[in-house]
């Protein structure tokens, strides 16, 4: 090791110290910054208008997001619905039947590989197979390029949740004389049950969120989204660009901040929500 | 004869939906490829490296988008690691329980924020303190204006403010891996090195930077592969212009910004253009995951072998 002067490395541990709270701090800050924001400017669009009414065109001062919300929903459900059960098998499929052979490997590794694939692409692609092949934008599109992001996210967790299930668990189902699919389903998923509330939760999460997959599929409208297979579905997160980047109105952007509050305590009580769920299954089990 | 039958019903059922990951990933390729092939066969190899972008006459190049692309997420992950290096090492080496366990959470919590939102306060907030304060006391006070890369142009917007913007989205990605990096260093060698007389920065710099080097730079990837196709936190704060970037202050753009922001409007050979920077996207992007997922297995085969 280099020899240094004993003043020179004290000095130089305490200015990382230092240095360290700072950063510390800095992280701090910018988070209650960000978070402050939309709470303060999001609060002032808070009103029953603004939970009931559907989005009015440009120039229309009065009107909500409840159209928005409602699409979000709806679409955050379909994509549920499209991606969660291919997700979960899959997840029972390299955990029960593919755990280390080749095959499995390659699903593993593509399934990570996904993962980190920009949700723009998943945009680009469920575009180019529903929207461009039918010639209409809907929420439909939007539901399959969430469930696209979503399906990975879902595969992986349930592996790994399932994973945890003793072996032994799995042999005394088998032993009493349970066929595969029954022991799996009704033993050893039920002990994972939390690890997969949990899994399924936090890509809720992850995808509610997401932009710009539905700036390419489900775009937005200011119609309610009851031709959610057919039209532009009015979703909460292209609103928010809409209303921030094109419109010149102030009371356009006060709605944005309004719904990106509203998005932001979505996703956090979901995430804390998650949180609570596995702690308390750590506890008891 | 029945349970085995349903059985092998279950594990056909089961592995289609474990194959349908491998599918969706080669569908990707094939399909971008086959929709960006009128741009390929139009623009060629030029595509890659020319900068004129000009819907009128129908000619498009890559190159402002690719190098935005680049700037901004060497600028985040040059942002970023440092800074998460050190806050990693003062949670989990430093700091005292009551503080490392909320800011950890806090972090945690961070990473769930939707890019969007961060976008948002970015063009409300940010790109203003950053005309108003930041940037007048880099270009005056600091004198950058005569160096080369940063120049005197400045109006907020532009790939110096969304490279701040991306690190700030990257960190709670990059700090979750890291806290668990310093967490694995075995105890005694840390306890060793300090017996010998070194201080916690030493220990920190010599041993566990050493012991977890590949770890961290698990972590550099991760924070590589989210910042690389980030749309939403970019498209607002970038000033999308289709320009070779010259200097840090300027306003230009980012393939994922490029795509979100004419896609609307585009048509024929224009929409194929796009398809062709969204085949781009997704080649850096893969390479970046495929690099990542070798490395940790490598990692991890040798973290088994010890």
């Amino acid at each position: 090791m280099k020899r240094r002067g004993l003043f020179f490395r004290k000095s130089t541990d305490a200015i990382i110290k230092l240095l360290s709270l700072v950063f510390v701090a800095l992280a701090l800050v910018v988070m209650f910054w960000i978070l402050f924001t939309v709470c303060a400017r999001g609060i002032e669009a808070f009103g029953w208008a603004f939970f009931v009414e559907p989005t009015k065109p440009y120039g229309i001062p009065d009107g909500g997001i409840a159209n928005a919300l409602l699409g979000t929903v709806f679409i955050t459900l379909g994509a549920v619905v499209i991606g969660v059960p291919p997700g979960i098998l899959g997840g029972i499929y390299l955990s029960e039947f593919a755990r280390d052979n080749v095959f499995g490997n390659v699903i593993r590794f593509s399934a990570n590989v996904m993962m980190g694939i920009p949700s723009i692409i998943c945009g680009l692609f469920v575009y180019a197979m529903l929207v461009f092949t039918t010639g209409h934008f809907s929420g439909f599109a939007g539901s399959v390029a969430l469930s696209v992001i979503m399906f990975p996210v879902i595969l992986r967790t349930t592996e790994d949740m399932l994973r945890m299930v003793p072996d032994s668990l799995r042999e005394s189902a088998l032993a009493i004389g349970m066929p595969r699919w029954r022991a799996t389903f009704s033993v050893i998923c039920r002990a994972a049950r939390s690890g997969l509330v949990t899994g399924v939760l936090l890509a809720i999460a992850r995808v509610s969120g997401e932009t710009a997959p539905l700036l390419f599929t489900a775009l937005w409208s200011d119609d309610w989204p009851f031709k959610f297979f057919s039209q532009p579905t009015a979703n909460l997160t292209v609103t928010i660009n809409e209303y921030a980047t094109n419109s010149p109105f102030q009371i356009m952007h006060t709605r944005a901040w309004g719904a990106a509050l509203v998005i932001t305590v979505i996703i956090l009580l979901l995430n804390i929500s998650c949180r609570i769920i596995f702690k308390n299954k750590e506890h008891t089990s | 004869m029945q349970p085995e039958c349903s059985d092998r019903f279950f594990k056909i059922i089961t592995g289609a939906a474990a194959l349908l990951a491998g599918l969706l990933m080669f569908g990707f390729f094939i399909q971008l490829f086959w929709y960006a092939l009128p741009a390929i066969r139009t623009f060629g190899w030029r595509f890659l490296v020319s900068s004129e972008w000009d819907p009128v006459k129908q000619t498009y190049g890559a190159l402002p988008s690719i190098l935005g692309t680049l700037i901004t997420t060497g600028l985040a992950i040059l942002i970023a690691v440092p800074i998460c290096f050190i806050v990693s090492m003062f949670l989990v080496e430093t700091a005292p329980k009551w503080l490392s366990v909320p800011v950890s959470h806090a972090l945690d919590l961070l990473a769930a924020i939707p890019s969007i939102i961060y976008g948002m306060w970015g063009l409300f907030v940010f790109v203003p303190f950053m005309q108003n304060t930041v940037q007048p006391f880099m270009a005056d006070k600091l004198h950058l204006k005569s160096v080369p890369f940063f120049g005197n142009d400045y109006n907020g917007f532009g790939f110096l403010t969304s490279g701040i913007i991306l690190a700030l989205m990257i960190m709670p990605f990059i700090c979750a891996v890291m806290r668990d990096v310093f967490k694995m260093v075995p105890p005694v060698l840390k306890e060793s090195a300090f017996g010998a007389g070194a201080t916690s920065w030493e220990v920190t710099f010599d041993i566990t930077m050493k012991y977890g080097a590949r770890g961290l730079l698990g972590a550099v990837f991760l924070g590589l592969g989210r910042a690389v196709g980030e749309t939403m936190a970019v498209l607002f704060v970038i000033g999308n212009i289709q320009t070779v970037p010259k200097s840090l202050f300027q306003a230009g753009t980012t393939i994922a910004a490029t795509l979100a922001n004419n896609f609307a409007e585009a048509e024929g050979i224009f929409r194929s253009a796009l398809f062709e920077l969204g085949l781009i996207l997704l080649a850096m992007s893969f390479l970046i995951q495929v690099l990542a997922q070798l490395w940790l297995k490598r990692v991890s085969r040798q973290m088994g072998e010890k």
